[in-house]
């Protein structure tokens, strides 16, 4: 048994709920404690960098303060979304290069009565955890179902082998670490030349232009490579891939269903758990077909109805309603 | 890109004062050691950039003009909002040259400055930050929301974007509702005054 400090971020609660699970699922299967980090806080992503710089880092290391207190001898801190295990390193790096501006950060942290000792925590993505601390061999050993015949795109993304201040990745343009896990799955996993080009980041709210051209080059290729799925492992990225697939589609008149699966998924359906208990179906585009194809049954997200009555599509206080009358919208909202 | 280029007007006599001491000060407002005076032209940056195409200025043209102390020029461009943090620039720089973070300094400066030409980007960032300041977590949804109500066409919104929300609260079951206060949020907000007061000092 490993024990980790657990930095989940907050894709975990909301729109990456099916990392989440899978996250927690295969942790279980291959014995890695992961102990979260009382009272996190976000991470800021890369917006409040752009804002403002102290801030900015003062809300980064809060979390490795918390974490620094809590360690009891642990002193890996386990990210599983490429931009919080970015900030989290970025943070302690510069603390630890810059002496001063680690000072500085300290004395932000003062405030609120926390404290961290630039470089004293290690700070990791997952992959790199399974990788290096668990083995392949170990992988190997939990594969019940190998995904044998399933075409994987590995999308690896930016934020995790670059700038790669701790240097734990093989390239950082073409790191093979997960190829070599999802062929210790079994799966048949391409060479995907695009794997660490960007999925639009923030431009899809910014710039949308921008983002759906990036979007297109990525699932383009991997459809070229004629994958099955693409596997990420991070939550913006997974988000910027499925979410906007059909508005990309749209922009550019093109009909491609590239279903876009977390590593952990795949992980946990070879580890021989069931499809309901890894987030399948909570994808937009579909991986059932795809799944389907070497005989793994996943839900059909459109047969996913959390509750029986649809809410409403943004945000809004409930609709008045005429008594008697069915109220399809916005119960939802007052159940939760 | 499909996008079409916007070129910013040439920049007016009163933006060809020269400011000799913007690249110090761009250097110094970096955390660690950004090598930014070592820049040799080469435009390995801007050749690796996914948005370079959306940029008024390539990353390399804005190391020549922050040299030349374009100051407003270099607050004024679109170039640091279009950057995505892909970090390519920043590995593939022959200088070793922190491009991604120099580009978050830039932008820091432009708000200051209160040179920002197109606020999407730096709106984005606000509201993001808005509820992080308030709650201590980000709210995908209520971002998603607000942003696309104030930046977005009503008949993008809902041609494009109603399905996609739809499918936020059903498919991912994600809660519309903001998130629970960390409880150290009293404490976060005196961190991040206290931080603010340092960066403005």
């Amino acid at each position: 048994m490993s024990d980790y400090l657990f930095y989940p971020g907050c894709s975990m609660e909301s729109s990456a709920k099916a990392y989440y699970h899978s996250v927690m699922s295969v942790c279980k299967s291959l014995d890695i404690k992961l102990n979260e980090i009382d009272d996190w806080n976000c991470c800021g992503a890369t917006e409040y960098l752009s804002l403002d710089r102290m801030p900015a880092y003062a809300l980064i290391a809060r979390n490795l303060a918390l974490a620094e207190k809590q360690a009891n001898g642990s002193k890996t801190v386990v990210a599983p979304c490429s931009a919080c295990y970015l900030n989290l390193s970025k943070a302690d790096h510069y603390m630890n290069e810059d002496k001063a501006f680690g000072k500085s950060i300290n004395e932000a942290l003062s405030a609120g009565g926390l404290h961290y000792t630039p470089g004293e925590l290690s700070v990791r993505h997952l992959l790199d955890v399974v990788l290096n601390d668990i083995g392949l061999d170990a992988v190997k050993a939990k594969v019940v179902k190998p995904l044998t015949g399933l075409r994987v795109a590995p999308y690896v993304g930016c934020m995790l082998p670059r700038p790669d201040y701790g240097k734990r990745y093989s390239d950082s343009e073409h790191p093979t670490e997960l190829d070599d896990l999802l062929s210790a799955l079994g799966a048949e996993v391409i060479d995907f030349p695009l794997k660490t080009a960007c999925c639009g980041g923030h431009m899809t709210q910014i710039g949308p232009e921008t983002a759906f051209e990036l979007i297109r080059r990525l699932i383009s290729s991997a459809d070229e490579y004629k994958a099955d799925v693409m596997v990420a492992l991070c939550p913006m990225c997974q988000m910027n891939l499925d979410a906007f697939q059909s508005q990309m589609n749209g922009y550019f008149k093109t009909n491609y269903k590239m279903p876009i699966l977390f590593f952990t998924q795949l992980m946990g359906l070879a580890f021989g758990e069931k499809s309901e208990k890894l987030g399948f179906g909570s994808e937009f585009v579909s991986a059932h077909e795809a799944m389907k194809r070497i005989g793994v049954h996943t839900p059909i997200p459109e047969d996913i109805k959390p509750e029986p009555k649809k809410p409403a599509g943004l945000p809004m206080p409930p609709p008045r309603t005429k008594t008697g009358q069915k109220n399809t919208i916005g119960n939802k909202e007052v159940s939760k | 890109m499909t996008n079409a280029v916007s070129v910013v007007d040439p920049p007016s006599s009163q933006t060809r004062r020269e400011d000799p001491a913007l690249l110090h000060e761009v250097s110094l407002r970096t955390p660690g050691k950004s090598h930014i005076e070592m820049c040799i032209q080469c435009g390995t940056c801007g050749g690796s950039c996914p948005s370079g195409s959306a940029m008024n200025h390539t990353p390399r043209a804005i190391f020549a003009m922050l040299r030349a102390g374009m100051r407003d020029d270099v607050l004024k461009s679109n170039t640091p909002w279009m950057c995505v943090s892909c970090y390519y620039c920043t590995v593939r720089c022959p200088q070793e040259i922190h491009i991604t973070d120099v580009m978050y300094t830039l932008k820091n400066m432009a708000l200051e400055s209160g040179m920002v030409q197109d606020s999407t980007a730096f709106d984005f960032s606000k509201t993001f930050i808005h509820y992080v300041e308030n709650y201590g977590r980000s709210f995908e949804i209520g971002l998603a929301g607000i942003h696309s109500l104030t930046h977005v066409k009503l008949a993008t919104r809902l041609l494009d974007m109603a399905p996609m929300a739809i499918g936020m609260l059903t498919k991912k079951g994600m809660s519309p509702l903001p998130p629970k206060h960390i409880k150290g949020i009293n404490d976060l907000k005196k961190i991040l005054n206290r931080a603010k007061e340092l960066e403005a000092a």
